[in-house]
């Protein structure tokens, strides 16, 4: 992986005495708490983001409360940076391990305290995978609705961190509108809780500011989630377009008949041929674009979103409409989307998934433009994306064997970063920045705005302990990238050291 | 589209604050200049900066100057079938779309459609600096850097001055109907819960201490099926739109202004009302509740604390009451190095939210 992806310099000022640090910890964590031998450490050393490895000084695996506190209070003292791990699925190197600091992995904090029936609240631990809170719920008839393709796996402390979203956040929302309240521990290891069981809380928001912190400006120990009621009713249609354009068109006729599908999804033909090549979902191998649509709600409510969406898709030109006739039919759709990345990984080497996000309205322009550059660099592109909101993730084939392609892969993927914000978008949908995107980050965000951003960061962890490298540029990084926006020549507050 | 964009004159009003250290009041339509701590300083009045800057439907997302009146926004929404989810209240008219996000608080529908910051998408911001900066986007997923959008709402102006937001929208419902119900307070969660679970499209539930007001919005069938089912005493379509909007903009008889002080509570769902006494008048299903106690600000705030929640004095001054809910220690020194990263000087808004803000 190129170097100018991973650390900087200022990211590794850290000077480490790290057997102290051992003794300490040891006391603190016994048994299997703490990680020391390499070999031990080498299966944190990525994240889903398997192109970058590190491996971290030391691992730390706490059980209870009081051990992240001691453990984030002795790292604090000794100066040592700490990174939090909850199922290490982020795509985009977030729980990335830093080569002169503590990895805090959260997995033994995997306990449903409570699920609140009557009041519809779940009190959970932060590495509780996100399907098992729904899995929870389902007796009462309730669900967590955010719902990541990677479910099964990812931990709600993760969702956190990232604001991770899926199929559903068009109409419930990201990880931010679903969760209540998060306990949080700071650097300095003091406990505090964010948010309210209520609908507001006194002060500043800092709950929204947790969300897609990454990590950065403390450790989420406990977290409450508010379920959802199961909708009465469900229905799954799926319709073909000759063309992309079609289909964006459709998506935006749905929205201006007043009706937010529960979900709604859009794959590309190579993405419809890899899908059906692998689950068999019956999907039109023949279409350019396939539209799958779900509603939910009661059922009049359906019915009637029902007809006013099949006529929607009909005037926009849908060459084939298919509508689930059973639950078995409805899962059978949204397998094939659901195993979309898996099935490309049938047909290629390797791939590369990019995330961002576009003004709806862009769309034929970006999956131009995104053929184009494929073509220039050398590679294939095959898209699935969050129709509903614009979240685009272009698959990126490549065969890490071949020599140069993987740099032809991260070319490619920065330019369509920088595409995003060119039409008005954004460099991540939901994945996150991490080590990934933060070159595209000086691209999307004026100095003074990334200076804004390290201010906040400072008020959380004036240490910088807490991930450093990750989310947020330095300015170093951004000079370096060709895109500080100086003016005269002159660097802002050239008093300040740049970190 | 129309309008004024005054923002580098903002900008020079900020950056000439910054350099005298002198303090700054920011002022929409000052509607709401009874809520929060008396704020020193020459006005900054958001007013003239106004204009929708963008308003795309189909994606479910417009922008507008921070000086914006409120009852524009609503009225270009309208003609396309669409409308701001949370109901800002907006006051004949008069409140900016700046004012509605910097105080951060929503209408009857909230707990069914959601809050403010849940609708707030980006924005751009003077710091207390004068840098004019922007956060978020105009789409509908943004991960990228914090979200000092969502941050800034409810900050009552105390980071940044905002001059332009991008919200999400949504259509309005196609139907729309509301029903009186002869049922005990005590009953405002467990019945709601059960109308939601049986897929009621709900928009609202309030309750004035004799009847229980059910608000209920979605398409056509699914609002006659739960009107029918539901029994109760359908309001005429006036006179339930009239009392939405004298609790939204609090022209309700219960809050008559001269009756001060007047206390909001936040609670959470199913909480146990009775230690607040009355007289009351209960919204969001018993989550936000309305208080008139003059005698004992600590018991109020005790009870509410008790109950997971929260009591702010929203109207009226005790003496020695803060307006807000007191933070614990750690999430107070949060707060103030917060205040520091935004306005290192201490020249916006100051004392508004909390008067030990500025004090780091
Ligand atoms: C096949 C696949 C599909 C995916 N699909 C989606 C999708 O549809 N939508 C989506 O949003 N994402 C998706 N992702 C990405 C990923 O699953 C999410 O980002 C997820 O939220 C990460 O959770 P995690 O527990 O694995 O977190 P990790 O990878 O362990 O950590 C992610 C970030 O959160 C921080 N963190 C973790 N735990 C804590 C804690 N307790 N306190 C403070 N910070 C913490 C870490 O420091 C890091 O910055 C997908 C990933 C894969 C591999
Ligand atoms: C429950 C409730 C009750 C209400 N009751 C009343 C009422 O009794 N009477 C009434 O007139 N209105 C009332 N309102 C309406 C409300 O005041 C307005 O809808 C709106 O929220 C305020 O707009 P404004 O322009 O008047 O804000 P202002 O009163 O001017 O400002 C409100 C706060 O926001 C800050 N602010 C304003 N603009 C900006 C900006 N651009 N950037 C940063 N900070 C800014 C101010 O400094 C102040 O802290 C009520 C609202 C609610 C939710």
């Amino acid at each position: 992986m190129p170097a100018h992806a991973m650390f900087r310099p200022e990211d590794i000022r850290f000077e480490v005495d790290v057997d102290p640090l051992i003794a300490e910890l040891t006391r603190v964590l016994p048994d299997e708490g703490l990680i020391v031998h390499e070999a031990g450490r080498r299966a944190y050393e990525c994240d889903g983001l398997s192109a970058y490895k590190q491996l971290p000084l030391l691992v730390a695996v706490p059980e209870t409360i009081e051990q992240v506190q001691t453990v984030l209070r002795l790292c604090h003292e000794a100066g040592v940076p700490v990174v939090s791990r909850g199922s290490g699925t982020s795509l985009s190197g977030g729980s990335l391990p830093h080569p002169q600091g503590l990895l805090l992995a959260m997995g033994k904090f995997n306990r449903i305290h409570d699920i609140d029936a009557d009041r519809r609240i779940a009190r959970v631990d932060p590495g509780v995978r996100n399907l098992a809170i729904s899995e929870a719920a389902a007796p009462y008839g309730l669900y967590y609705a955010p719902d990541p393709s990677s479910q099964i796996a990812c931990s709600i402390g993760g969702n956190v961190g990232e604001n991770a979203g899926g199929v559903h956040c068009l109409k419930y929302g990201l990880t931010v509108h679903n969760v209540l309240e998060l306990t949080v521990v700071t650097m300095e290891g003091e406990l505090t809780t964010i948010g309210s069981e209520a609908l507001d809380a006194p002060g500043l928001d800092l709950l929204a500011l947790m969300h897609g912190s990454e990590g950065m400006l403390g450790v989420i120990v406990e977290v409450k989630v508010q379920l959802l009621p199961h909708p009465l009713t469900k229905a799954v249609l799926m319709a073909s377009f000759d063309n992309v354009e079609h289909g964006g068109h459709a998506v935006a006729g749905i929205i201006a008949r007043g009706i937010i599908p529960g979900g709604l999804e859009m794959m590309d033909g190579a993405a419809i041929q890899a899908a059906e090549d692998f689950v068999h979902a019956g999907y039109d191998t023949d279409a350019a674009a396939i539209l799958i649509c779900e509603l939910d709600g009661s059922e009049a409510e359906v019915a009637d979103q029902m007809t006013a969406v099949q006529d929607c898709l009909r005037e926009h030109g849908a060459t084939r409409i298919q509508v689930a006739e059973d639950d078995e039919a409805k899962a059978r759709f949204w397998a094939g989307r659901k195993a979309a990345f898996p099935a490309v990984g049938r047909i290629s080497a390797d791939y590369y998934c990019m995330d961002g996000t576009i003004p709806r309205k862009q769309l034929a322009y970006v999956l131009r433009r995104i053929s184009e550059l494929s073509a220039e660099q050398g590679l294939e592109t095959v898209n699935v994306f969050h129709a509903g909101d614009g979240n685009l993730h272009p698959l990126i084939l490549f065969d890490g064997n071949k020599p140069g392609q993987l740099e032809a892969a991260e070319t490619l993927g920065s330019e369509i970063l920088q595409l995003c914000v060119e039409v008005g978008g954004t460099v991540t949908g939901e994945h996150g920045v991490g080590v990934e995107k933060i070159n595209e980050m000086c691209v999307q965000f004026a100095t003074s705005e990334i200076e804004q951003f390290h201010a906040i960061k400072q008020a959380f962890d004036p240490a910088g302990l807490l991930n450093p490298g990750k989310a947020i540029p330095t300015l170093n990084r951004c000079a370096e990238f060709g895109r500080l926006h100086v003016h005269n020549g002159e660097l802002p507050h050239p008093e300040l050291e740049r970190l | 589209m129309s309008g004024k964009d005054q923002a580098d004159a903002l900008v020079e009003q900020v950056v000439a604050a910054h350099d005298r250290h002198s303090p700054l009041s920011i002022v929409g339509s000052g509607s709401k200049a009874f809520y929060g701590h008396a704020t020193p300083g020459e006005t900054l009045s958001v007013t003239g900066h106004t204009g929708i800057v963008n308003h795309e439907p189909t994606e479910l997302v417009l922008t507008a100057r921070a000086g914006t009146p409120l009852a524009e926004i609503e009225a270009a929404l309208a003609e396309q079938g669409q409308q701001l989810p949370f109901e800002p209240p907006h006051f004949s008219g008069l409140g900016t779309l700046g004012g509605a996000i910097a105080a951060g608080l929503a209408g009857p529908a909230r707990p069914y459609a959601g809050s403010v910051r849940d609708m707030v998408l980006g924005l751009r911001l003077i710091n207390g600096q004068g840098e004019l900066m922007r956060f978020g986007g105009e789409v509908m997923k943004n991960v990228a850097g914090y979200d000092v959008a969502r941050l800034n709402v409810g900050a009552l102006g105390t980071l940044g001055v905002i001059t332009e937001v991008s919200l999400k929208v949504l259509p309005a419902p196609a139907s729309t109907a509301t029903l009186a119900l002869e049922i005990p307070a005590s009953e405002c969660h467990p019945r709601t819960e059960a109308w939601l679970r049986s897929g009621r499209p709900v928009s609202a539930v309030a309750h004035d201490g004799e009847r229980l007001y059910l608000r209920l919005s979605g398409t056509t069938s699914a609002v006659a099926d739960a009107v029918s089912d539901i029994g109760g005493e359908p309001l005429p379509e006036s006179t339930a739109r009239a009392f939405w909007q004298s609790l939204r903009d609090q022209t309700h008889p219960f809050f008559d202004p001269s009756a001060e002080p007047l206390w909001r509570l936040s609670l959470p769902p199913g909480a146990d009302l009775t230690p607040f006494g009355t007289p009351s008048l209960i919204e969001w299903a018993g989550q936000q509740l309305w208080v008139r106690e003059r005698a004992d600000a600590h018991a109020i705030r005790e009870a509410a604390t008790a109950a997971g929640g929260s009591a702010t004095l929203f109207r009226g001054e005790l003496p020695n009451v803060s307006v807000f809910h007191p933070l614990d220690a750690v999430k107070m020194r949060l707060h103030q190095s917060l205040k520091a990263a935004f306005d290192p000087r201490g020249i916006l808004n100051a004392g508004r939210l909390y008067p030990m803000l500025e004090a780091a």
